[in-house]
């Protein structure tokens, strides 16, 4: 890692650890609602705006 | 006063009467902001600055007047006074989003029917108000900014309200968000015609509509934030997160595009912290993901509730949804390089944001069919509601410029499209096709719910509205891309001398067909929201059209009888 620049520094670390830590991150939040026994949740999520059928006024 | 937080800033909405002295503080204040902005346009540096200064003292005129008559008289019924009863959903500003963002539509669709006119009929160009440079922005900002604005924002406070199933929070600043975003727009907009102007593309207004914008914009985020935290479903619909990274991202963007130093507090001139290269890159930093956050996210969130609420089905995966949201939000906030291909911009910073630009096809992608699968099931809705009509043709759209965008952007697609109106093609099917056509079916969707009617006054005008703007769409289109590829070829065709064979001139005028055919298919689109306008006014004044239903099973009374044997003849 170049130390040569503030330029040279944040553009080294972007495109190595800034962009991994980045995409681990990613990955993860993207993989969330995938994880084992999130099915239930998920389809409550998707279906709870039905459960106020008269919108509440 | 009872609640503290109620009628902390605009109008008369606590209940009951106020205490003197809350009277006497708040016109005061009034009066006092009013003399300021009085001194401010009598020692403003310009005339421009002066006049922007007397409509801020108008405005401030105006909540002055009301907070003395409000505090005396009661004629404009409860429903202007919200009662503070958490049983009930806060519905006032949503209201008048919704009357506001059809007021700014029509707007800002004729200044964009008038500047069409004036590139096909140059005769137009009233000089020096009405001159293209100076409509231009004010047709931009009221067709992204106002109307698509004010229709975030009211379709922001009721998704919110009811996937929290709570009451908005704050309804003093929440009414402060309202009021104070039209002013925001009045001012931005009248500021074009003046001439103050900082040229940056979609982000015109000078330095001191954007510190009243910062402030309004805050309140907003505080006003969404609160009803989130006080919301009584565990779960934050999707549609939330879309309409939050909104706010929180267009805050983000404002605040940094617009680092500028005024000359004077008293003149309407500034200057930008960043120049040269970094100030272009910042500006399409932010100017890419204006387009990603306010005309992309913030859609997205009325897409994820007011598609699934229409067909009355579920969103098709829940996960995907996520997905997404989470791929979008990644992605898209480094795509805007590709808006300074082959400049003086590092040259990986370039290749960068092409493919970013690429890679958010997918999510996008994902997104649009997401949304088109909810209808799995229920494809006969396509024919039957003209509303799901118009979701599922805005959901197209939405895919067709998503895919157009990416391509755009591949350098060497960009080196014979950028500068020519396939960008202005490109952006109106997303304009017109995608927020358009989402933010017409929301308002469809939200008004006989607002104002407690039965049903629209008319189905078939919503057809009407939804094939005027169709053809638009394909008129305005189709010519830009024609426009768009002859342009971009004839300036860089080279004779054999290796001169340039077309000179610009010759370029326009090749154009000129393309030209009035783009205006054809604006006034096609405007007369398609005339319609929704006269639609909309008889809803809202409790009128039903006498109308045959769109669909009927077909009925033939001559063969529905028993068959006989005929005697032959």
């Amino acid at each position: 890692m170049s130390w040569h620049s503030t330029y040279e520094f944040l553009r080294h670390f972007a495109d190595s650890w800034g962009l991994l830590a980045m995409t681990l991150v990613w990955i993860g939040l993207a993989a969330w609602p995938f994880r084992p026994g999130a099915r239930e949740h998920n389809t409550r999520a998707a279906t709870m705006i039905f459960e106020d059928q008269n919108d509440g006024e | 006063m009872s609640e503290p937080l109620a009628g902390a800033i605009g109008g008369p909405f606590s209940q009951g009467k106020w205490s003197m002295e809350a009277l006497t503080t708040r016109a005061g204040m009034w009066f006092a902001m009013l003399v300021l902005a009085l001194m401010a346009a009598a020692l403003a540096h310009d005339a421009a600055f002066a006049a922007q200064m007397v409509i801020v003292a108008i405005a401030i005129g105006v909540a002055l007047w009301w907070t003395l008559m409000g505090s005396q008289v009661d004629r404009f019924g409860n429903w202007l006074r919200p009662a503070h009863d958490e049983g009930k959903y806060d519905d006032d500003p949503i209201r008048w989003g919704v009357i506001a963002t059809m007021f700014w539509g029509i707007a800002g669709f004729a200044a964009g029917l008038f500047i069409a006119l004036q590139l096909a009929f140059p005769v137009l160009n009233f000089e020096p108000y009405l001159n293209f440079g100076r409509v231009r922005p004010l047709h931009t900002s009221a067709v992204i900014f106002a109307f698509g604005g004010n229709a975030l924002i009211a379709t922001s406070f009721y998704v919110v309200q009811r996937t929290c199933r709570a009451r908005l929070a704050f309804p003093g600043l929440a009414r402060f968000v309202f009021w104070g975003y039209q002013l925001f727009i009045v001012l931005a907009a009248t500021g074009y015609l003046l001439g103050v102007t900082q040229s940056k593309e979609y982000a015109e207004p000078e330095w001191y509509v954007d510190w009243w914008l910062t402030a309004v914009w805050v309140a907003y985020l505080v006003v969404f934030v609160a009803t989130i935290i006080k919301r009584k479903e565990p779960h934050i619909y999707v549609a939330n997160w879309f309409y939050l990274a909104f706010i929180l991202t267009v805050a983000m963007l404002h605040i940094v595009n617009n680092l500028d130093m005024p000359v004077s507090l008293l003149g309407s001139r500034s200057y930008p912290v960043f120049g040269g290269v970094q100030g272009a890159l910042v500006q399409w930093w932010y100017g890419h993901n204006a387009v990603g956050f306010f005309l992309t996210a913030g859609f997205l969130a009325m897409m994820y509730y007011f598609v699934p609420k229409q067909a009355e089905r579920p969103i098709y995966s829940y996960r995907l949804s996520i997905v997404h949201f989470w791929s979008l939000i990644f992605l898209y906030i480094w795509a805007g390089p590709h808006h300074l291909h082959y400049t003086a911009l590092p040259d990986w910073a370039q290749t960068l944001g092409m493919v970013f630009s690429i890679m958010l096809w997918m999510p996008s992608w994902g997104g649009m069919i997401n949304g088109l699968l909810t209808l799995n099931g229920a494809w006969d809705k396509i024919r039957t509601d003209p509303i799901i009509r118009m979701m599922v043709w805005a959901l197209a759209f939405y895919g067709m410029s998503t895919f157009e965008g990416p391509l755009l952007s591949i350098k060497a697609v960009n080196g014979m499209s950028h500068y020519t109106d396939w960008t202005i093609g490109h952006v109106h099917s997303g304009a017109l096709g995608w927020n358009g056509m989402i933010t017409f079916a929301a308002v469809y969707f939200l008004v006989p719910r607002l104002w407690g009617r039965e049903r629209l006054y008319s189905l078939r005008m919503v057809n009407w509205h939804f094939w005027c703007a169709t053809l638009g769409i394909v008129f305005y289109a189709a010519s830009m891309w024609v426009a768009g590829i002859l342009q971009g070829f004839m300036w860089r065709e080279y004779g054999a001398d290796g001169y340039l064979v077309n000179s610009f001139a010759e370029t326009v005028s090749a154009m000129w067909p393309m030209y009035v055919a783009r205006a054809f298919g604006g006034l096609l689109y405007i007369a398609g929201a005339v319609i929704m306008v006269y639609n909309i006014w008889q809803t809202i004044a409790g009128k039903l059209r006498e109308e045959k239903p769109l669909t009927t099973a077909s009925y033939n009374a001559e063969a529905d009888r028993p068959l006989v044997a005929q005697p032959a003849e």
